[in-house]
C-alpha cells in the first residue's frame, strides 16, 4: 500500500496495575489499518484484543495504561494528545460498537436521544436538526418505522435492534474508523448475519476502515480483508485474511483453526494433534444398537403458555377499557420428541424459540401447560415442579447450564458443588467416602485432585465447566440436560469440553439433550436434531439429514447464516 | 401512572388497617394507669374509678377499640389529657413544625451529600473521596444531641452568631398568616422578609444537625450507585462516543445513580421526621416528636395513637411519592405499573 496507513500501531505496551503488581495486557504490538480497510483482531480470551481497541480510543479504565509505544491515527499521536482533543475524535472520527448491545445503551434514556447527544456533541446538527438527523441515522441502519423507534428506550427494542441503534450511534458522525468489539457475539446467527451485513455495507459505501474485533475466525474470514491474530497479549500472526486460512503460519492460529468446528470436522479433529486422542466411536452407533428398546424419555404434545400483558394506550387502561384479552402466549406450542437410551437429541433454534423453556420442562424446573413428558414409563410431567426435587426422578435428570460461573455458588468450593446433589439425594455418607466419590468424578471429567479445594474464582472457565458436569453426572443420571454447555467457552476450551462431553457419555451409556444455537456444534455432538421456531418444531430428523440436507426453509436460512471460515 | 398508584394505594389498606389494631392494643398494654396519672398523686381509689368510666376505660378492649375506630372515622383522634386539646388539633399544629424541620434538614444534607458522593465516585481515591468517607463516619458516629448542643454552644453562646435555640421563630416576631404551615414559605407568602430571615436562623442549626446525620448513608449511597453505573458498559458507550466529561457524568451516569439514592432519601426523611425527638428537645422546637415522647411519659393514650397513625400514614404516602419518582426516572418502571 502506497498511502501511509490511516491507523498505525507501534511497538504498544498496555499495562495494568493490579493488586499482585503490574501485568502487561498488551506486549509490544504492531498493528496497522489502511484506509477503507477491513482489519479482524482474532483471538481467545485474555489475548488483548479489546485493550488493544481501549487504548486506541483511549477509554482504559484507571489502572491501565499505555506504557510503551504509539498510536497514530492519520498524523495524530493518539498517546500524546490532549484530553480534549481526543473527545473530539471519539464518535466522529473513531467510533466503537460493543458487545452486548443492550447494555451499551443507557436503559433510561431514549434511543433517539441519545443519538442526538452525539450530534450535538460533534456539532453534526443543532438543537432544531438534531431529531430529523437522528431519525435519518436510524434510518440508515435499516430500523423500521424509525419515527417511533426514536422515542423507545433500549429495554422495548429486540437484541439485533438495539445493535443497529448502537451502530447508528456509531455511524452518525461519519467517522472514519469503527472499531467493532465483538458486535454479534449473543446474537443469534441470522439476526448476526443481518447485523455484520449491514456494518460492511455501511462502512463500505463511506471508505470507512474497520476493525472487527471477535473470538470467531469463521466472523473474520467472510468478512475481513486482514487478520491479526492475537494470543495472550502478543501479535503472533498477520496475514491476508484467505492466505492465513490457506496457510496459517503459527502454531496457535493452527490450533485456533483445528478447533473451530466446521462442517466435516468431528469432534476429535477439533483438538489440537499433540493431544492423545482418546478414540470415540461413530456417534450413531450407540443410538442404533438400542433402537429397538422403547424410549427413554417421549414428550408428548407439550404445551407452555404464558398469560399476555395488557395491552393498549395508557388512558384505555386507566378506564379498563384496554385491548380484549389476547388467547395466551404459547412459548411451547405442542411439541413431541423422543430420546433413546444413549443418544444425543440436538434441540436448536434462536432465541425466544422456547428450546429454553422445553429443556426446563423436561427437566422439570417449570410446569407445563399440557402434554406428557414419559420418562422411563412415567409421566414426571405429573408431578410438579415444585415437589420433583424430592422425587426419585431427580437423580435421574440432571442439567449442565449455560453460564458455568454463574451457575456455581461462588461461596462452594469445587468439591463442596461437585458433592452437593450427592448431599441431597446420594447413598453416600461419611467425609472420606464424598471425598473418594468426588476425586473419582474429578478425575472422570479430567479435572486434577489439587483444584477441587479452589473456589469458582480461582477456576478458569473450562475447569469451571468442567465441575458443572462433574455435578451433572454424580448421581449416575440417565439423562443430562446441556443447555449452551460451551457458549461461554472459548473455542479451544470448548474443543475439549466437548470431547469430554461424548467421551462421558460413551463410558456411563448416558442420554443428552443438547440446547444450543450453534449449528457447527450440533452437528458434531448430536445424533438427531430438532429444530425449533416460535415454539414449534419445524424439522426433525438425524444430524445428518437435517443439517446436510435440510428440507425446511428456516433450517436452512440458519445454515446459510454462519459464516464459515474458507476450506 | 394513575393505575400504578391506585394500585399501589390498595396494597397500602391492610397495613393501615394493622397500624390502627396496633397502636390500639400496643397503647392499652403499656405500664401506667392513665386514670390514676390524671387525678393526680392524691386522689382516692373512687376518684380514679370515676375518671376511669368517663374516659371509657373501664369498658371492654373490644367495645373501646370500635368507639375509637368510630371516633377516627370523623377524623376524631381523641383528647389529649396533658394539653387537653383534640389531638388532631395538636399534631396539626405540631406536625409542620417538624416537616419544614426535617424537609430543610434532608435538602441541606441532600447539597452537600449529593456532590460530595457524585465527586468521591468520579474521582475515586482521591483527597475528597477520603474527606467524604470521613465527612459521612463522623456525621453518623456523632449523636444528635452532642452535634445540636456543640452547635448551640458555638454559634449561639462563643460566637453569637445565631438565635437563642428557642423555637421556631424569635419571640419579637409574630408567626406569619398560616397558608402550609411551613412558616419559611408562609413568611414569603405575606412578603415578610424580617420573618422569614428570623425563621430561617432559627432553623438553621436544628437543619444543620439533622444533615449532618443524614449526610452518611447519602453520600456513602450516592458514591456506591455512582461508582457502579461509571463502570457500566452505556457509560464506556458514552464515553467512546467522544461526550464531554459533564454530560457522561451528568446526564448518562447521575440519573441512573439516582434510583437506589431516591429509595435512601425515602428512609431518611420518614427515619429522621420521627425519630428527631432529641433535636427538637435541644432546640425546644415545637415538633411531632416531643409532643409523642411527653404524651408516652404521661401514659396520654391518644397522642400517641394519633402520633403513630399519622407517621405510618406518612411513611405510606412518601413510599408512594417514591415509587412514582421512580416511574418519573426510569421507563421501565412505568411499564410493570
Amino acid at each position: 500500500m502506497s498511502s501511509p496507513p490511516l491507523l498505525d500501531i507501534r511497538n504498544l505496551t498496555v499495562e495494568f496495575a493490579t493488586r499482585r503488581g503490574t501485568v502487561q495486557a498488551v506486549k509490544a504490538i504492531d498493528v496497522s489499518v489502511g484506509k477503507g480497510q477491513t482489519v479482524a483482531i482474532v483471538g481467545e480470551s485474555g489475548s488483548g484484543k479489546s485493550v488493544t481497541s481501549y487504548a486506541v480510543v483511549r477509554i482504559l479504565d484507571r489502572a491501565g495504561k499505555v506504557a510503551e509505544g504509539s498510536i497514530s491515527f492519520s498524523g495524530v499521536d493518539l498517546v500524546a494528545a490532549s484530553e480534549a482533543q481526543m473527545r473530539d475524535l471519539r464518535g466522529r472520527e473513531i467510533s466503537m460498537i460493543f458487545q452486548n448491545p443492550r447494555a451499551a445503551l443507557n436503559p433510561i434514556r431514549k434511543v433517539g436521544k441519545q443519538i442526538e447527544d452525539v450530534l450535538l456533541q460533534h456539532v453534526q446538527a443543532t438543537r432544531a436538526t438534531a431529531r430529523e438527523k437522528a431519525i435519518e441515522a436510524l434510518e440508515k441502519v435499516k430500523i423500521a418505522r424509525p419515527q417511533e423507534r426514536y422515542d423507545a428506550y433500549p429495554f422495548e427494542l429486540s437484541g439485533g435492534m438495539c445493535q443497529r441503534v448502537v451502530i447508528a450511534l456509531a455511524l452518525a458522525c461519519q467517522p472514519q474508523l469503527l472499531i467493532a468489539d465483538e458486535p454479534t457475539t449473543g446474537l443469534d446467527v441470522t439476526t448476526q448475519k443481518a447485523v455484520m451485513d449491514l456494518i460492511v455495507e455501511l462502512t463500505r459505501e463511506r471508505g470507512m476502515s474497520t476493525i472487527l474485533i471477535t473470538h470467531d475466525l469463521g466472523l473474520a474470514a467472510a468478512y475481513c480483508d486482514k487478520v491479526v491474530v492475537m494470543e495472550k497479549g502478543r501479535v503472533v500472526e498477520t496475514a491476508d485474511a484467505k492466505e492465513i486460512f490457506r496457510n496459517p503460519q503459527h502454531p496457535y492460529t493452527r490450533k485456533l483453526m483445528k478447533a473451530t468446528p466446521r462442517v466435516g470436522s468431528s469432534l476429535t479433529d477439533l483438538l489440537p494433534d499433540d493431544q492423545p486422542k482418546r478414540s470415540a466411536p461413530a456417534k450413531t452407533a450407540a443410538a442404533l444398537a438400542t433402537a429397538s428398546e422403547p424410549p427413554l424419555l417421549i414428550v408428548e404434545n407439550l404445551v407452555k403458555e404464558y398469560p399476555r400483558p395488557v395491552t393498549g394506550s395508557f388512558l384505555a387502561k386507566l378506564i379498563g377499557k384496554g385491548e380484549p384479552e389476547k388467547p395466551a402466549f404459547r412459548a411451547v406450542d405442542g411439541i413431541g420428541f423422543t430420546v433413546r437410551r444413549g443418544e444425543t437429541l440436538g434441540l436448536v433454534g434462536e432465541s425466544g424459540c422456547g428450546k429454553s423453556t422445553t429443556s426446563m420442562m423436561v427437566n422439570r424446573l417449570l410446569d407445563p401447560t399440557s402434554g406428557r413428558i414419559v420418562f422411563d414409563g412415567q409421566d414426571i410431567g405429573a408431578i410438579p415442579a415444585r415437589q420433583f426435587a424430592t422425587s426419585a426422578f431427580r437423580r435421574r435428570i440432571q442439567m449442565v447450564f449455560q453460564d458455568p460461573t454463574d451457575s456455581l455458588n461462588p461461596r462452594f468450593t469445587a468439591e463442596r458443588a461437585i458433592v452437593d446433589p450427592i448431599l441431597r439425594m446420594g447413598k453416600i455418607r461419611g467425609r472420606d467416602a464424598l471425598r473418594a466419590r468426588c476425586e473419582e468424578l474429578a478425575q472422570l471429567v479430567g479435572l486434577p485432585i489439587e483444584l477441587i479445594d479452589r473456589f469458582p474464582h480461582q477456576l478458569s472457565g473450562g475447569q469451571k465447566a468442567r465441575v458443572g458436569i462433574a455435578r451433572a453426572i454424580a448421581l449416575d443420571p440417565d439423562l443430562v440436560i446441556l443447555d449452551e454447555p460451551t457458549a461461554a467457552l472459548d473455542v479451544s476450551v470448548q474443543a475439549v469440553v466437548l470431547n469430554l462431553l461424548e467421551e462421558l457419555k460413551q463410558r456411563l451409556g448416558m442420554s443428552y439433550i443438547f440446547v444450543s444455537h450453534d449449528l457447527n456444534v450440533v452437528r458434531l455432538l448430536c445424533d438427531r436434531v430438532i429444530v425449533m421456531k416460535t415454539g414449534q418444531i419445524v424439522e426433525q430428523g438425524t444430524a445428518e439429514e437435517v443439517l446436510g440436507a435440510p428440507r425446511a426453509e428456516y433450517t436452512k436460512e440458519l445454515l446459510n447464516a454462519i459464516p464459515h471460515p474458507p476450506l | 401512572m394513575l393505575r400504578m398508584i391506585a394500585a399501589r394505594l390498595k396494597t397500602t389498606i391492610p397495613s393501615v388497617i394493622g397500624v390502627i389494631i396496633v397502636t390500639f392494643l400496643l397503647t392499652r398494654v403499656l405500664p401506667g394507669d392513665t386514670a390514676a396519672y390524671f387525678a393526680g398523686p392524691a386522689a382516692s381509689n373512687e376518684a380514679i374509678a370515676q375518671i376511669r368510666s368517663e374516659l371509657g376505660l373501664d369498658q371492654p378492649l373490644p367495645v373501646q377499640f370500635v368507639s375509637y375506630v368510630m371516633a377516627l372515622v370523623k377524623g376524631d383522634l381523641g383528647t389529649s389529657l396533658t394539653t387537653g386539646q383534640p389531638v388532631t388539633a395538636d399534631l396539626a399544629q405540631r406536625l409542620p413544625a417538624s416537616g419544614e424541620l426535617t424537609l430543610f434538614g434532608l435538602l441541606l444534607s441532600m447539597a452537600i451529600a449529593l456532590p460530595l458522593g457524585v465527586l468521591a465516585a468520579v474521582k475515586q481515591g482521591s483527597w475528597i473521596d477520603h474527606l467524604c468517607r470521613i465527612v459521612a463516619t463522623a456525621g453518623v458516629s456523632l449523636p444528635v444531641f452532642f452535634t445540636g448542643l456543640l452547635l448551640v454552644y458555638v454559634f449561639y453562646f462563643i460566637l453569637g452568631w445565631a438565635p437563642a435555640p428557642l423555637g421556631r421563630i424569635d419571640v419579637f416576631f409574630s408567626e406569619p398568616p398560616r397558608v402550609t404551615g411551613f412558616v419559611l414559605i408562609d413568611s414569603l407568602i405575606a412578603r415578610d422578609l424580617d420573618t422569614f430571615r428570623a425563621a430561617f436562623t432559627q432553623i438553621l442549626l436544628p437543619a444543620l444537625t439533622l444533615a449532618i446525620f443524614s449526610l452518611a448513608p447519602i453520600t456513602r449511597m450516592t458514591r456506591a450507585s455512582m461508582l457502579a453505573v461509571l463502570g457500566a458498559d452505556f457509560v464506556r458507550t458514552a464515553r467512546a462516543s467522544g461526550l464531554s466529561g459533564g454530560k457522561v457524568i451528568g446526564t448518562y451516569a447521575f440519573r441512573n445513580a439516582m434510583l437506589p439514592v431516591v429509595t435512601t432519601l425515602g428512609m431518611v426523611f420518614s427515619f429522621l421526621l420521627g425519630a428527631n425527638v432529641l433535636v427538637e428537645k435541644v432546640f425546644a422546637w415545637p415538633g411531632v416528636g416531643s409532643y409523642a415522647v411527653e404524651a408516652l411519659l404521661a401514659s396520654d393514650y391518644a397522642p400517641i395513637q394519633g402520633f403513630v397513625l399519622t407517621m405510618a400514614i406518612l411513611y405510606v404516602a412518601l413510599n408512594l411519592m417514591i415509587d412514582i419518582l421512580y416511574g418519573v426516572i426510569d421507563p421501565r418502571v412505568r411499564l410493570e405499573g
